[in-house]
């Protein structure tokens, strides 16, 4: 019978939660790569039980972690992130010109349709990739040296490439975000990138419609659709209609349209799910209630989610990269917290219940649809 | 030619390259006149147990990780240029080079 295979990130180390298509009982198996940080594992959709793995620490630095086996097991491989040619300057704090340094794999993004390729979005922010299954990795400049490179500065969390997409029907077109300098596309596997983020509204910068500066926290598209993307910004949800070209605000009725991850239902490409965060110095839900928002129509009108939820007293945040969505008929939706819970719904967020609660503070989730 | 000195690692650090020993024998080209050096060692280390590259010294520069430490004879090495002989106890094999992680955080 088909499942589901949940892969957890943590500031202690990674999870897999398995379930049969009912999600209800569940084994967890970890923690794995105990004791270090997991910023993100993700399996590659054209080979499911090859698993990547970023795991880093501030005193042994960064490895990744490769499994082909579902994650039963896993082995190292290459480690090695070097900025190509010169390195450059971006903005830092303070308003001087720092030099871009490595510190982490934020994001891994397997190839849709090459088991060997993996995109690393990375913290300085810059994006490599692997095309022999992670043993090299090699930085696609084209993004760093962008001309608005030297204006980029680091949101609160560093000055992270977190989101990569690859869109699924053309696969030359990429998508990356960067806080705090916004989105960008590629349409040439990476080689030239340009900012897309007309549209954009952020007060917290000098000018607030700049082509780059903005705090994007991430992005979302359905596979079926992939022209309409959706954003989660620092403050706003946002929409574009035409492959980023140019956004429009879909926050609608929103109790605060700040938060983390935003995500989309596997079947109904209108159908939006975010997690309100009461605001940018308050990372936790609105008076204590832990709830989703989800959208059937694209934006602007939004219904909580709340059945097996907390509704009281609950001050977590859900980060950008912890919330996935699984393809079974019944749609599922699943989150992880800081507190170390980890919520699934079966039913597309009309019912939620932990499948674990005492988990390290949770970095990332994804969710595999698996045989 | 090579001689063994003694080298122990922090416990993520065996996990990661599959050590289970507490401390291990790692031979280091040379005779047992050559002096013995900390990048020799790390040499030898990252040779034996490819995992571990990157983790105590930057792969390009091959300057320390800033949160780990070498101690030996009751000594913090952690500064001494990479060239620098290791105390004659360590290069005998007598005393063992300890890689540590520092005391910070987590």
């Amino acid at each position: 019978m088909t499942g589901v295979r949940v892969l957890v990130g943590t500031r202690k180390g990674a999870f897999i939660l398995t379930a049969d298509g009912k999600r209800r009982q569940w084994e967890v198996s970890g923690p794995h790569f105990a004791g270090w940080e997991i910023y993100h594992l993700k399996g590659s959709p054209a080979e499911p039980n090859r698993l990547f793995a970023s795991q880093s620490g501030g005193w042994f630095g960064q490895v990744i972690q490769r499994s082909d086996d579902g994650g039963k097991s896993w082995n190292p491989v290459g480690n090695q992130f070097t900025y190509e040619g010169e390195t450059g300057t971006h903005q830092w704090y303070d308003g001087t010109q720092h030099p871009w340094e490595f510190e982490r794999v934020w994001h891994l993004e397997p190839a849709i349709d090459d088991p060997d390729t993996v995109y690393a979005g990375v913290e300085d922010a810059a994006l490599f990739r692997t095309v022999d299954g992670g043993v090299s990795w090699k930085e696609l400049p084209g993004l760093r040296r962008h001309e608005s490179g030297p204006s980029w500065q680091p949101g609160a969390g560093g000055m992270c490439l977190h989101t990569i997409i690859q869109d699924p029907r053309n696969t030359d077109r990429i998508y990356v975000a960067i806080s705090a300098a916004g989105a960008f596309r590629s349409d040439d596997t990476g080689a030239t990138w340009r900012p897309i983020n007309r549209g954009l509204r952020s007060e917290g910068i000098p000018d607030e419609d700049a082509e780059v500066g903005h705090c994007v926290h991430n992005l979302a598209i359905h596979p079926a659709r992939p022209d309409v993307l959706f954003m989660q910004k620092h403050w706003d949800v946002m929409r574009s209609d035409d492959g980023g070209e140019s956004w429009h605000d879909i926050g609608g009725n929103l109790p605060t349209d700040f938060g983390f991850p935003i995500d989309v239902h596997a079947h109904e490409p209108e159908t939006v799910y975010v997690v309100p965060i009461k605001s940018d110095s308050e990372h936790f839900p609105l008076d204590g209630r832990l709830r989703v928002f989800r959208s059937k129509v694209g934006g602007n009108e939004w219904e909580p989610l709340t059945n097996g939820l907390p509704q009281r007293d609950c001050y977590v945040n859900v980060l950008r990269d912890a919330m996935a969505i699984d393809s079974l008929d019944e749609c599922g939706v699943y989150f992880g917290t800081t507190g170390g819970q980890v919520y699934a719904s079966a039913d597309a967020g009309d019912n939620w219940a932990p499948i674990v609660r005492d988990l390290p503070s949770v970095l990332s989730v994804e969710v595999q649809t698996v045989p | 030619m090579s001689r063994t000195i003694k080298v122990r690692l922090p416990t993520h650090l065996r996990t990661l390259a599959r050590i289970s020993e507490r401390q291990i024998d790692l031979d280091i080209a040379g005779g047992p006149t050559d002096v013995v050096t900390m990048a020799a060692v790390i040499d030898a280390l990252e040779a034996r147990y490819p995992a571990l590259r990157g983790t105590i010294r930057d792969q390009v520069t091959h300057k320390r990780r800033a949160f780990v430490r070498f101690f030996a004879c009751e000594e913090d090495l952690s500064h001494d240029p990479a060239d620098q002989p290791l105390p004659e106890p360590v290069a005998a094999g007598t005393e063992p080079l300890l890689i540590v992680g520092a005391m910070a955080g987590g």
